[in-house]
């Protein structure tokens, strides 16, 4: 007998001890992986409510990171882990677009999950170089329009959110621009800075501090309603351009057949650390608010998910690029 | 003065009880992970992170600069005791200071390096104080084409580097880049040489790389020949640099301060070039080059100096810009993060307690390490006497452990093994690791730089050339190949007459 046998044994019994399993749980420690290198602006998310979630649950929360192929690697971990509740996934709208993304993903974004709930709502913003000419957003689009030729779109990567809210600006104003790929956000803002390209749409978790500095320029945000830390700031459907509209939005994943009630544990445990005055804080620091109790429910994760994979899938095959 | 009060500001707050032990903790740290093959900065911030949210901000990001430029220090002694280098700037000395190893000098290589690195330590902390803001817009002014001739004087650089022939040199650098070409395309998202494995999806792992190429392969050769090993620990010598060889490193490690300041600022990854830089410069003014790669105590002292120089300076674009240059840099912004400050231009306006402390506390650092390594080189000396039997699992486990940890990537774990034995043969047939893989690091830059510095040309390469920094760059990079080419076609022709001493 071989040890995967043993293995698929031990797993098949779990599940039938379930209900029972799931008292008491947590009796260990819970390992949430982050599907991205530490010290970036997902971990960040992660490690904020991970700290919070472990005072709830009486057990540390481990955060761990499995960067790679656009957060698919991760996400492909978890799915195939134990779904007993101890290893939990946090990704963003990646676990969305990567479905369109990746033509040969190891699993099936819909179907291999179960769900805890959303976390936070990052707003991006549309930025450019301390110089560039427009005064305010208006007269950017009319810029843009007019010198579509000459200007130049930084993006964090293909796939990168940013990349995804460029497509969307590009497609709404009708122009195609000479897009600027960088691996990651960290080297995009700082060409931004050096003014080496013009513009870019970049989550407030990297552009608050740098707009409020006066190092960039900002001219709308990408959300329904203007921002709390920015109230002069337009949105893009004020300024005519409403399907501009991205927000990298985070959610709490746990492998297929994870029980019902360790699910609910865990998105009463989120729900508690969302309220928490420090996470609160800290997320405002970075231009962000976490979700409505109501949104961190495995429900509301589960319908975003779907919509969101819906919502990207023609943008992502109408401009035809691929990650894979 | 403002920078006297400023400068007086934070060592009141480094040298708080508090923050002095979180500094000491941290150095502490660095030194023992440093130490430990394979198990990066990188890994143990990461690890480390959660216990920090509890502390002051201040004594948290002192905690964790002081692992980071700790574990500098200690890369060196894995480096030159067994030919482990962790990090690329920690490659070099291997070159040069393993061989001293070899030669029962292992005592002095350590305490050159220590010594260099706290003075390049020290000056360079200094230089983030006084010229923080003018540098970060110098360092801003680096485009892509400006990027892409650094790297291609990195690349002419990297032949000085060997101390063999010139074409097999070449061929290792050549080797090099195309290994770092392996993962995915920046601009169009395709994987490349990947075999399919979508681990390999983000590149080959440096760590994976270096600790094979460099530390498994050695102990392959060692286990082939286990007296040269013997000879290696038996005559052990004082532990200090006498007198001349003190005479013999101030240079070096002068030119190394300097040249590794510069280059640490760049965000866009100058520092890989320190160490590099600074041996090719030192080889090139060296009145004995013959000695390079043979236990040069200059090859030691010169890229020590650098590289501790450009980890200080890396800070500058972190502190006064809020962008990491490296990935150690982005942990600590993850860390100021979560402590509810978001790096940005104004964390020098806003919080200066905390960016003067921790500029204060790097020098206190610095003096910590030095302090600390001194008396601690004896032993790491008399590890070598450890025999093989039980040496040799203990450094494959912890570079297993360490090389796992950076990505909890298996994968990485294969690629170890494969360049251990890839290293092995390279080595049998007399090409040397160093170029390949400076070929490795620069590579991915070189590309990715060279196109997009396309991009925003629209396609015209004399944007190279009438970018006044770019050019510069590329005329140096001319100068240093007709400095390194010269004296190999002058050989040539003395050989023709001379047989070859081989």
């Amino acid at each position: 007998m071989s040890v995967s046998k043993l293995l698929g044994a031990a797993c098949a019994v779990t599940l039938v001890a379930a209900p029972a399993f799931a008292q008491g749980y947590p009796e260990r420690q819970v390992t949430m992986v982050v599907p991205f290198t530490a010290g970036g602006p997902t971990d960040t998310v992660a490690r904020l409510v991970a700290e919070r979630m472990s005072a709830d649950l009486g057990k540390q929360v481990i955060v761990e990171n499995v960067g790679g192929a656009g957060g698919t690697l991760g996400a492909g971990q978890v799915a195939k882990a134990d779904p007993d509740g101890y290893t939990v996934l946090l990704h963003h709208i990646g676990m969305a677009t990567s479905d369109t993304l990746y033509r040969n993903l190891a699993y099936d974004t819909e179907n291999a999950f179960d769900y805890v709930g959303l976390v936070t709502d990052v707003p991006m913003v549309i930025v450019a170089r301390k110089d560039f000419e427009p005064a305010d957003f208006p007269a950017f689009v009319d810029y843009v329009k007019g010198h579509a030729e000459d200007l130049t779109l930084a993006n964090a990567g293909i796939g990168a959110a940013s990349h995804l809210c460029g497509m969307l600006l590009m497609q709404a104003l009708d122009v195609p621009l000479v897009t600027v790929p960088y691996k990651g956000t960290g080297p995009a803002m700082t060409d931004l800075l050096g003014g080496q390209v013009d513009f870019m749409c970049d989550q407030t978790t990297n552009t608050t501090q740098q707009i409020k500095g006066g190092t960039i320029k900002a001219y709308a945000a990408t959300t329904p309603e203007r921002l709390a830390v920015f109230p002069d700031l337009p949105t893009t459907a004020e300024g005519g351009l409403p399907e501009v509209q991205v927000s990298i939005w985070h959610g709490i994943y746990t492998p297929k057949g994870t029980p019902a009630e360790v699910n609910q544990r865990l998105s009463a445990s989120l729900q508690k650390a969302l309220a928490d005055e420090g996470v609160i804080k800290a997320m405002a620091d970075l231009g962000t608010a976490p979700v409505s109790a109501e949104e961190a429910t495995p429900e509301a994760l589960k319908a975003k998910l779907e919509s969101e994979i819906a919502r990207w899938k023609p943008v992502i095959e109408a401009a035809g690029v691929y990650a894979d | 003065m403002d920078l006297l009060s400023n400068l007086g500001m934070g060592f009141s707050v480094a040298s708080s009880f508090a923050n002095l032990g979180f500094c000491l903790i941290g150095v502490l740290l660095g030194t023992l992970i440093g130490v430990l093959p394979g198990i990066g900065a990188t890994a143990t911030i990461a690890m480390l992170l959660p216990i920090t949210f509890q502390l002051e901000p201040v004594s948290s990001l002192i905690m964790l600069a002081g692992i980071y430029y700790g574990a500098q220090y200690g890369g060196s002694t894995t480096a030159i005791l067994i030919n482990m280098p962790g990090e690329s700037s920690s490659a070099v000395t291997a070159i040069d200071g393993y061989q001293m190893a070899r030669k029962g000098r292992a005592g002095t290589a350590l305490a050159t390096a220590a010594l260099g690195s706290f003075f390049a330590g020290s000056v360079a902390t200094f230089l983030v104080a006084i010229f923080a803001p003018p540098l970060t817009a110098i360092a801003l002014e680096f485009g892509a084409a400006e990027y892409f001739s650094l790297m291609v004087l990195g690349l002419v650089m990297s032949v000085a580097l060997a101390h063999g022939t010139v074409p097999k040199a070449l061929a290792m650098v050549v080797l090099g880049l195309l290994l770092g070409i392996v993962g995915t395309d920046v601009y169009t998202g395709t994987p490349r040489f990947t075999l399919g494995i979508t681990q390999f999806s983000d590149g080959l792992n440096f760590v994976a790389l270096a600790v094979g190429v460099f530390g498994i392969a050695e102990i392959l050769r060692n286990l082939e020949d286990e007296h040269e090993r013997q000879v290696m620990t038996r005559n052990i010598n004082s532990l200090f640099p006498n007198r001349d060889e003190l005479r013999q490193i101030i240079g070096p490690v002068l030119r190394g301060t300097g040249v590794g300041s510069i280059l640490g600022i760049l965000p866009g990854g100058g520092a890989i070039l320190a160490s590099f830089a600074s041996y090719t410069i030192e080889k090139k003014l060296s009145k004995h080059p013959e000695e390079f790669g043979h236990g040069a105590i200059a090859g030691v002292a010169g890229p020590e100096s650098a590289n501790n120089a450009g980890a200080q300076t890396s800070f500058i674009p972190l502190l006064t810009l809020g962008i990491p240059a490296n990935p150690v840099m982005a942990l600590m912004i993850g860390a100021m993060i979560i402590q509810g400050i978001v790096p940005g231009p104004s964390v020098v306006t806003d919080q200066p307690e905390l960016f003067w402390g921790i500029i204060a506390s790097m020098w206190i650092g610095n003096l910590m390490l030095v302090v600390l390594n001194l008396p601690l080189i004896g032993l790491w000396v008399k590890l070598l006497t450890v025999p093989y039997f039980v040496l040799f699992p203990i450094i494959m486990a912890m570079c297993s452990i360490g090389v796992y940890s950076v990505n909890s990537n298996v994968y990485d774990l294969f690629a170890v093994a494969f360049f251990g034995l890839l290293g092995y043969v390279l080595s049998k047939l007399r090409f040397e690791p160093a170029p390949l893989l400076l070929g490795f690091v620069l590579g991915p830059l070189l590309e990715e730089n060279l196109r997009r510095a396309m991009i925003l040309s629209r396609g015209d390469p004399t944007t190279f050339v009438t970018r006044p920094i770019s050019a510069g760059l590329l005329v140096l990079a001319l100068a240093v190949l007709v400095l390194v080419f010269l004296p190999q076609i002058r050989r040539r022709r003395e050989e023709v007459f001379t047989e070859s001493e081989g």
